[in-house]
This record gives C-alpha cells, sequence and structure tokens, in this order.
C-alpha cells in the first residue's frame, strides 16, 4: 500500500495532446494572473478584503467570478461536442476518441449545472437579497463565506480531475450500475462524487443562510406579503434548496458507500435496484432546475417592472405562482425515467403532474406580459434578455409539456430531442435571466455601467447562436438520433449537425463579446460611473444605497409600507433623507476560518479519490479543528462608529445631490 | 437579554416529565404487542406505525416545544412543510419501485 | 479598482471590537440568539430529508435478502428496548440540563450533561456490540441489500448520536470555562434539538426497522 494511495505519476494524461495543450494555457494563464498581482502589489488586498471577506456583496461578485470561469470551461466542452459531431459524420471518427469524449459530456453538464449556472445564481442573491429586504448583512455571514468556499473547493477538485486521472465517463447523472465499480473501476466518478458533496454541502449551508435571513432579517415594516419578487423567488428556491439537496447528499452518500465499503445499493448482484439511485437522484433533480429558474422569474420580474417604470402586474399571483411551482416540483420527477416501466398508473400521475406545471408558470408570462402593456419599456439589455427569455422559453416549455405525455416521452426519451429541450429551458430560462440580472445590478455591485453597444451585440449573438444551435436537435431527436453519440453515420442527420455547430460558434462569439464588454466597461470605468446609486430608477432598497453600496449597506434600517419601499420613499419624497444622528453599526470580522475548513474538506475529498486514507483522517481532523476554532474565535465582531458612518453617507448625499442638480 | 423571549420555548421539569411518560408508554406498548406475538399481521402494523406518529407527535411537543405562538410558529410552519415533503419523496419513491418491480414479477 | 471607495477597501481597520461596547448599544439584528436556533432547527429540517431518503432506500430494499437473512432473523428486540430506553432516558436528562442552563446554575447543568453522555455512550456502545455481532456471525453489509441498508440506516443514526456526544462533551468544558453565558446557552439550545431531534429518528427507526422487521 503506497503512501500517496492509488496516485501515481501515471495519472497524468500525457498520451492527450488535447489536455496536455489545455493544461499548459491554464498554467500560463495561472502563472500571469499571480504574477500581475505581485507586480502590482495586491496580495493583501486579495486576502483581506475578498477571500476572507464575510460580506455579502463581495462573496457575491466572487461567486459570479467563479461561474464565468467555469463557464469558460464548461463552454469549451460544449464546442468540442460540437465540433466533434459535426466532423465525426459519415463513419468518421473525429479528433475526440470514446473514453474522453465521454468525460467532456459528463463533466460538461455538471459543470454548467453545479459549478456555472449555480454559483451565478447564488452570486446575484448575495449581491442582491439582503440588500431587498433592508438587512445589513445575512443571517450567519461566516457561514455565507464557508458556502462559497465549499462550492470552490468542488469546482477546484473537478478541474484537478483534467488533469490527474479522468472525470467520470456516465454522463453527468452516473447512473448505477455503469458507475459502480464493476463497470467504472477508474477514478472518474470519484471525482464526480466528491466534487458534487462538497458543493451540494456548501448549496444546503446556503439555502439555511438565506431562509434564516429573508424569515428573522427584514426591515423594520416589511411584511412577507411586501419582500419584492426577486427576494420571494430566491426564498422559494431557497426552500426547494433545503428540501431537496439533503436527498443529493443521501443518495451520493450510498453510491460512495456501493463504491468504497461493497454494499449493495444499487449494483446489479447482491439484491440491489438501480432504479432506487435514478429515482432518488431526480427527486433532488427535478427541484433542482427550479432552484436554477424561480431566481431567473424573479429577475425577469423586476427588470420588466423597472424598464416600464410600472409596479409588477400580479404581484401576489406572482408569489403563489412560484409557491405552487416548487411544491408541484416534488411530484414531477418521474417524468425523466417514464421508460423505467413503471405501472400506467404511476406514469399517469406524474404525466399530469408535470403539464398542471404549465398553469402556474403560464399565469408568470400573462403578469410580464401584462406588466408591459400600456407601459414605456426602454430597450436596454436586462430588457433584451428579458424579451428573448420569453419567446424562447415558451418554446421549451411547450416541448416540455409534450415531453410529458409518457406515450410521447417514450419515442424521444435519451435522444436529441430531449437535449433541446432543456437546453431550452435553462439557457432560455435560467441563463438569459442571469445575463438580465448581471446587467441590471452589475452597476449597483461595481458602481460604474456596462457598456451598452457591446451587451447587446452579446445578447444577439446569444439569441440567434441559441437557435441555430439547438432547434436542428430537435429535428434530430425526431430523426432518431440519441444523445451522448460520438460519431454518426447517418447521412440525413449530417446538415442538422453542421448548423449546430455554427450555432455554437455564434454563442462562443456571444460569449467573448461577453468578455470583451467586462473588459472594456472596467477600462472605462471612470466615464462610466454610477454616482447617485439608482440608475434605472429603480423600485426597491438596493437602488436606494449607494453604488457600489456602503460595507454596512444600511446607516439606518429602513421603514418599509410598500412592496416597492423605495419608489413609495420617492413618491413621500424622503428617499435621501440624513437622519439626525447616527447609531455604531456591529459588523462581522472577515475570516479566514471559511478557507481553511473548505480547504480541509477539498483535501479531504482528494484523498478519498485516490484511496490516500491517511490523508483523509488528516483532513476530516483538521475540519473539525478548524470548525471548533472558529466557534472559540474571540475576535469576531466589531462596531463601526457614529462619525465614520456619518462621513460616508455625507459623502453618498452629495453625490445624489450633484446628480440631481445635473438633471434640474 | 434573550432569557425573557426564550421562557415559553424551553419547557419545564413538568413538561418533560409529561412527555417522557408518554414516550415510554408509547414505546412499550408497540414492543410489547410485536414481542407477545399474540396479534396479527396487519393489526400490529397499523397500531405500531400509529404508536410512532403519536410518539413523534408528544416528542415534537413536549421535548422539541414546537407550537402555534407567533414566535415558534415558523419553526412549527418548517416541520409540517417538511414533513409534507418527506410524505411525498417516500410515498411516491415507494410507490414508484414498488409497482416497477410488481410489472416484472 | 478605482472606481472602489476607499471605505469599501478594507472594512476591518475601522471600528473598534464589540467587546469594547459592551452591551450597550442597541442594534436592530442583535437578536442573534434567535437567528440562530431559527437556523439550526431548518438545519436539523434537512437532516430530516436526509433520514428520509435512506429510510425510502431501506423501505424498497428491505425485502431484497439476496437469499441471506431478513430482519426477522437477526434482529433481537430485548436488545433494542434497552439501547431504547437508553436513548429516551437521555431525552429528559438533557432536558434538565437545559433548564438548570437556564435558570444559570452551572453544577447542575453539567452533572446532568455528563449522565446524559454517559447514557448515550451506552447507547453507541450497544449498537457497535450489535454490529459486531452481525459482523462476526457472516451478516456483513456487503452481503446482500437489506444488510446494506440496514446497516447504512441504523449506522446514520449513531454516527448523528456520536456527533451529539463530540458536541456535548465540548459543550461541557465550555461551560466549565466560560460559564453560562447568552451564547453557550444558545449552543445548549442548539444542542438540545439535534438531540430531542435523534430521538425522534430513533422512533422511526424501532418502528420501521426492527418491530416491522421482526414481525
Amino acid at each position: 500500500m503506497s503512501l500517496l494511495g492509488n496516485l501515481s505519476l501515471d495519472a497524468i494524461p500525457y498520451h492527450e495532446p488535447i489536455i496536455m495543450v489545455t493544461l499548459a494555457v491554464i498554467g500560463v494563464i495561472g502563472l500571469a494572473v499571480v504574477g500581475l498581482i505581485t507586480k502590482y502589489q495586491k496580495w493583501g488586498v486579495l486576502w483581506h478584503n475578498w477571500l476572507t471577506s464575510v460580506d455579502h456583496k463581495r462573496l457575491g461578485i466572487m461567486y459570479i467570478i467563479l461561474a464565468l470561469i467555469m463557464l469558460i470551461r464548461g463552454f469549451s466542452d460544449a464546442i468540442m461536442m460540437r465540433t466533434q459531431l459535426a466532423l465525426a459524420t459519415n463513419g468518421a471518427q473525429g479528433y475526440l476518441p470514446p473514453e474522453h469524449y465521454d468525460q467532456i459530456f459528463t463533466a460538461h453538464g455538471i459543470i454548467m449545472i453545479i459549478f456555472m449556472a449555480m454559483p451565478f445564481m447564488i452570486g446575484l442573491m448575495n449581491i442582491v437579497l439582503p440588500l431587498q429586504i433592508g438587512a445589513r448583512d445575512v443571517a450567519f455571514p461566516f457561514m455565507n463565506n464557508l458556502s462559497f468556499w465549499l462550492a470552490a473547493a468542488g469546482a477546484v477538485l473537478i478541474n484537478i480531475s483534467l488533469g490527474l486521472g479522468e472525470f467520470a465517463k456516465t454522463g453527468w447523472l452516473a447512473y448505477p450500475p455503469l458507475s459502480e465499480m464493476s463497470f467504472s473501476p477508474g477514478v472518474g466518478v470519484d471525482y464526480y462524487i466528491w466534487a458534487l458533496q462538497i458543493s451540494g454541502i456548501g448549496t444546503l449551508l446556503t439555502g439555511v443562510n438565506f431562509l434564516a435571513t429573508v424569515f428573522k432579517m427584514r426591515a423594520p415594516g416589511m411584511k412577507l406579503m411586501q419582500m419584492p419578487i426577486f427576494t420571494w423567488a430566491c426564498t422559494w428556491a431557497n426552500i426547494l434548496i433545503v428540501a431537496s439537496f439533503p436527498i443529493l447528499t443521501a443518495v451520493l452518500g450510498l453510491l460512495t458507500l456501493d463504491r468504497y465499503l461493497d454494499f449493495h445499493f444499487f449494483t446489479n448482484d447482491g439484491g440491489g435496484n438501480a432504479m432506487m439511485y435514478i429515482n432518488l437522484f431526480w427527486a433532488w433533480g427535478h427541484p433542482e432546475v427550479y432552484i436554477l429558474v424561480l431566481p431567473a422569474f424573479g429577475i425577469f420580474s423586476e427588470v420588466i417592472s423597472t424598464f416600464t417604470g410600472k409596479r409588477l402586474f400580479g404581484y401576489t399571483s406572482m408569489v403563489w405562482a412560484s409557491g405552487a411551482i416548487s411544491i408541484l416540483g416534488f411530484v414531477v420527477w418521474l417524468h425523466h425515467f417514464f421508460t423505467m416501466g413503471s405501472s400506467a398508473d404511476v406514469n399517469a400521475f406524474f404525466g399530469v403532474m408535470t403539464m398542471i406545471i404549465a398553469i402556474p408558470t403560464g399565469v408568470k408570462l400573462f403578469n410580464w406580459l401584462f406588466t408591459m402593456y400600456r407601459g414605456r419599456l426602454r430597450i436596454t439589455v436586462p430588457v433584451l434578455w428579458t424579451l428573448g427569455f420569453m419567446v424562447t422559453f415558451s418554446i421549451g416549455g411547450m416541448t416540455g409539456v409534450l415531453l410529458a405525455v409518457p406515450g410521447a416521452d417514450y419515442v424521444l426519451h435519451n435522444s436529441l430531442f430531449l437535449v433541446a429541450h432543456f437546453h431550452n429551458t435553462i439557457i432560455g430560462g435560467a441563463v438569459f435571466g442571469y445575463m438580465a440580472g448581471f446587467a441590471f445590478w452589475f452597476p449597483k455591485a461595481t458602481g460604474f455601467h456596462l457598456n451598452e453597444r457591446l451587451g447587446k451585440y452579446s445578447f444577439w449573438c446569444w439569441q440567434i447562436g441559441f437557435y441555430v444551435a439547438f432547434m436542428p436537435l430537435y429535428v434530430l431527436g425526431f430523426l432518431g438520433m440519441t444523445r451522448r453519440l460520438n460519431h454518426t453515420n447517418n447521412p440525413d442527420w449530417n446538415i442538422w449537425l453542421y448548423i449546430a455547430a455554427v450555432g455554437a460558434l455564434i454563442i462562443f462569439v456571444g460569449i467573448i463579446l461577453q468578455f470583451v464588454q467586462l473588459y472594456v466597461s472596467i477600462r472605462d470605468r471612470e466615464q462610466n460611473p454610477d454616482v447617485d446609486g439608482d440608475p434605472w430608477n429603480g423600485h426597491t432598497l438596493e437602488w436606494s444605497t449607494a453604488s457600489p453600496p456602503q460595507f454596512y449597506n444600511f446607516a439606518v434600517l429602513p421603514k418599509v409600507h410598500d412592496i416597492d419601499a423605495f419608489t413609495d420613499m420617492k413618491e413621500k419624497g424622503i428617499e435621501y433623507q440624513a437622519p439626525d444622528e447616527y447609531m455604531p453599526i456591529h459588523m462581522p470580522r472577515n475570516t479566514a476560518a471559511g478557507m481553511q475548513i473548505a480547504g480541509a474538506a477539498g483535501i479531504v475529498g482528494f484523498a478519498l479519490i485516490w484511496h490516500i486514507w491517511w490523508l483523509a483522517i488528516v483532513g476530516t481532523l483538521g475540519m473539525v479543528v478548524a470548525l471548533i476554532a472558529r466557534c472559540y474565535a474571540k475576535d469576531v465582531d466589531y462596531y463601526v462608529e457614529p462619525q465614520e458612518v456619518a462621513e460616508i453617507e455625507r459623502a453618498h448625499l452629495a453625490s445624489v445631490a450633484t446628480v440631481k442638480e445635473e438633471a434640474l | 437579554m434573550s432569557h425573557s423571549a426564550e421562557t415559553t420555548s424551553h419547557g419545564s421539569v413538568k413538561s418533560y416529565l409529561v412527555g417522557f411518560v408518554l414516550s415510554v408508554i408509547l414505546t412499550g406498548i408497540p414492543f410489547w404487542m410485536v414481542m407477545s406475538g399474540h396479534f396479527g399481521k396487519s393489526v400490529l402494523f397499523y397500531s405500531v406505525v400509529s404508536f410512532a406518529l403519536v410518539q413523534i407527535v408528544v416528542h415534537l411537543k413536549y421535548f422539541l416545544h414546537l407550537n402555534f405562538s407567533v414566535k415558534g410558529r415558523m419553526d412549527t410552519f418548517a416541520f409540517l412543510f417538511t414533513a409534507l415533503i418527506i410524505v411525498m419523496v417516500v410515498g411516491l419513491s415507494i410507490w414508484i419501485i414498488y409497482s416497477a418491480n410488481a410489472m416484472m414479477m | 479598482m478605482s472606481a472602489v471607495p476607499e471605505t469599501l477597501k478594507f472594512a476591518n481597520e475601522h471600528g473598534l471590537h464589540a467587546d469594547d461596547h459592551g452591551g450597550g448599544h442597541h442594534d436592530e439584528h442583535q437578536d442573534t440568539g434567535g437567528n440562530t436556533l431559527f437556523g439550526f432547527w431548518l438545519y436539523l429540517m434537512t437532516d430530516c430529508i436526509l433520514f428520509a431518503s435512506v429510510f425510502a432506500t431501506y423501505a424498497v430494499l428491505y425485502m431484497n435478502t439476496d437469499g441471506g437473512v431478513s430482519g426477522k432473523d437477526i434482529f433481537d428486540l430485548n436488545f433494542v428496548l434497552v439501547e431504547t430506553a437508553a436513548l429516551l432516558v437521555s431525552s429528559i436528562t438533557y432536558g434538565f440540563a437545559f433548564l438548570y442552563a437556564h435558570k444559570q446554575q452551572k453544577a447542575g447543568t453539567l452533572l446532568w450533561l455528563l449522565v446524559t453522555m454517559a447514557l448515550g455512550c451506552v447507547f453507541i456502545a450497544m449498537e457497535v456490540y450489535e454490529f459486531h455481532h452481525l459482523i462476526v456471525e457472516g451478516h456483513n453489509p456487503d452481503g446482500s441489500a437489506f444488510l446494506s441498508s440496514f446497516f447504512a440506516l441504523v449506522g446514520m443514526h449513531g454516527l448523528h448520536v456520536t456527533a451529539g456526544l463530540i458536541w456535548m462533551l465540548v459543550m461541557v468544558l465550555e461551560v466549565l470555562k466560560r460559564g453560562l453565558g447568552a451564547q453557550t446557552v444558545t449552543r445548549l439550545g442548539c444542542l438540545s434539538l439535534f438531540w430531542h431531534f435523534l430521538d425522534i429518528v430513533w422512533v422511526c427507526l424501532f418502528t420501521v426497522v426492527y418491530l416491522l422487521g421482526a414481525m
């Protein structure tokens, strides 16, 4: 038994030129970043102000940076798959051998869902939610930092798999018996398990944290049915996180026992039942897609009501529609495996329940349309994403209703029709929503605007590219092409595969334009500042703060009387009033404990993947010790003095005043 | 400061004793029913499950102090929602897999 | 980034430590004990669903004995009854500890915490004995799907109880060193929820696994 378990130099894939080049590029970029940070002497800033920060706004920005980095990785996988399939027609083998291709589609799924969409959503929620409810921070700021680092630890593990060993070749669902030891003896599935498990626990803590925040920390006077609609959407998503992520934890734990200790939950022999994995996985997996999309719905609601300059139509129905979607989201999961062949009653029940979900979703769509009705819509970047969503998501929703018919599903299951459907809803619903939210709240988070023109170009590339890339997949599904094929030999399919590859390239241009937009906007930040903190004439409390917000958010907690609390203040003319005196503000101190605990968790995961048992024990002890040490840390909070608050507030009110004068 | 607010939520010697006695009874009867061997299968099944459900409610009330007061309501709602999810997930899972098993007989 | 105002750059440089101020300040968000208890309760709800998932797995797999033993062959209800008694009594003794903590009586708190720990240790020791006994008899967790799910479900509860005992040990040390401050009492409150919650899980366990299994 080696001291390094199963780990040896053979684990590095020297023979794969694509991977080695990728690693080299990552190495060069990494060194360049390290060099630049050193050159500009930013290590201290990075450490004290960001990595150890417990400020929800900074954690939100770090979540979004993580999401963007993982977007690059996930999209690289996507473009490789599309080019492979465009090249490997008529029996040609293409450039990606099956064992590599299988890892790519698995990694693409996991990365896009767990390490791109989730951090993006949680990042936006972090930045906005506490501000919207008039709170100074989340209920448990340290735990928020820990959640971020757990997500990051999972992301690190999945990226290590690129250069050390392999990733799972099972598809992003890791269905047994394929994912069992007898069929996947390598470390790929173990990377999958531990990356998902560690980041999943981080997400679970986030859900608990934000629920405690909205239920316990709302501004004085804010009733539950006065919370801004994005906050409500996130609250439903958090309820779903808290209710569904434990199922993922459990099912991954059971698969772990199967793989590591030879248990028989999902094996072919010993009386195991693989369908129970699939059942539990989707009991998490289906709520998970609503976790992704509900906050996006909330963003669209905010964007539409802000840029039409109107109240949201049907606030109450919107809240309850989200609630209905959340509850119904727990009784539809079997539609992911109609073809397992349970009884007709079971299939009928889940088919009907799935179709019923279209009703609350339809309610939402009509609410957005009625909000726009007779409004004056300002066509900004967030609005473009929203309009794009309304059309695209409707198509995705309708193909979903089609798939909810068990009979139709038997034909289309595991075909590219399904792949087209869920990309249609996740890109057209969730990702478009996050892009809208990104453009909408960017000035709030950073203090300067995004370049509008590049944002519009990027949107159109995404929008057009999406249709060119995914509509052909619907056709291919009807033509009988199943998902996860490495190469094809059917002349009827070729043209659609070529078109889809072109579509992926157009989206690629859209993504590049987004990064160019980010670069140009940061470069020109002095020219495009958001001076008064309210660039869009917003409705809710986050726009009442400076941009970026004061580190304590609110010098005096606002008194809330209305859903659109900030609009209400503007109407009463009390939006920028300085109080008679400021009180000291209680703030949490930054801490490295989150990094220590999550770092130890990452080490435990790595050790277990490679069967380095001593390191797993050391890492576990490290986690426990770091946690207990944190519980008994003394210097965890401080007070901001009233004079300092007064100075910061005076500066903010002064800049608001200059903007008002210029407007006159 | 927080003590005065919490006096209602941590119980008293009496409430703990009441809860304890009830839970001893509710544990003792089902154990006796199963161990004595006097009862038929379906009678046993329904009574054992019923005793367990009642005992869960007793524990929630006397040990975990769940209630519908303004202060404790949120905890109770959180539990009721969780119970709903558990009934749905466990119940539907069993229905799904048992039906599938039946199809394979 | 120069657009970031100076005030945002390093929050920690500013202000004094909270302790320097004592409890004089009134902050709107000062009710952190309530937040902690509510947050911990939400965590327990997630734990409920974690257990429920494994219960569902057990319910689906308990008949899959792969020709090996079933619950009827290996369960000893007398033994389980003693385990149950230890856990139930530990519930009320923890309740007494918690009541003493609220009355700010250190000795009573510590005494009842230690009694609770002793009962918890009895439970864990009995469970370890049961598992060991089964494995010696050749009924390993890798024997069948039934045995896998039995060991996983009961073992998961056992691991939770063990974690609770470690936590209790830490709390005993905290009470000894720091006394019964507001934060300590809040933590004892969280542990109280945890400990009583594990009791409820055990009620489900002895009902579903042992009683229905031995029927």
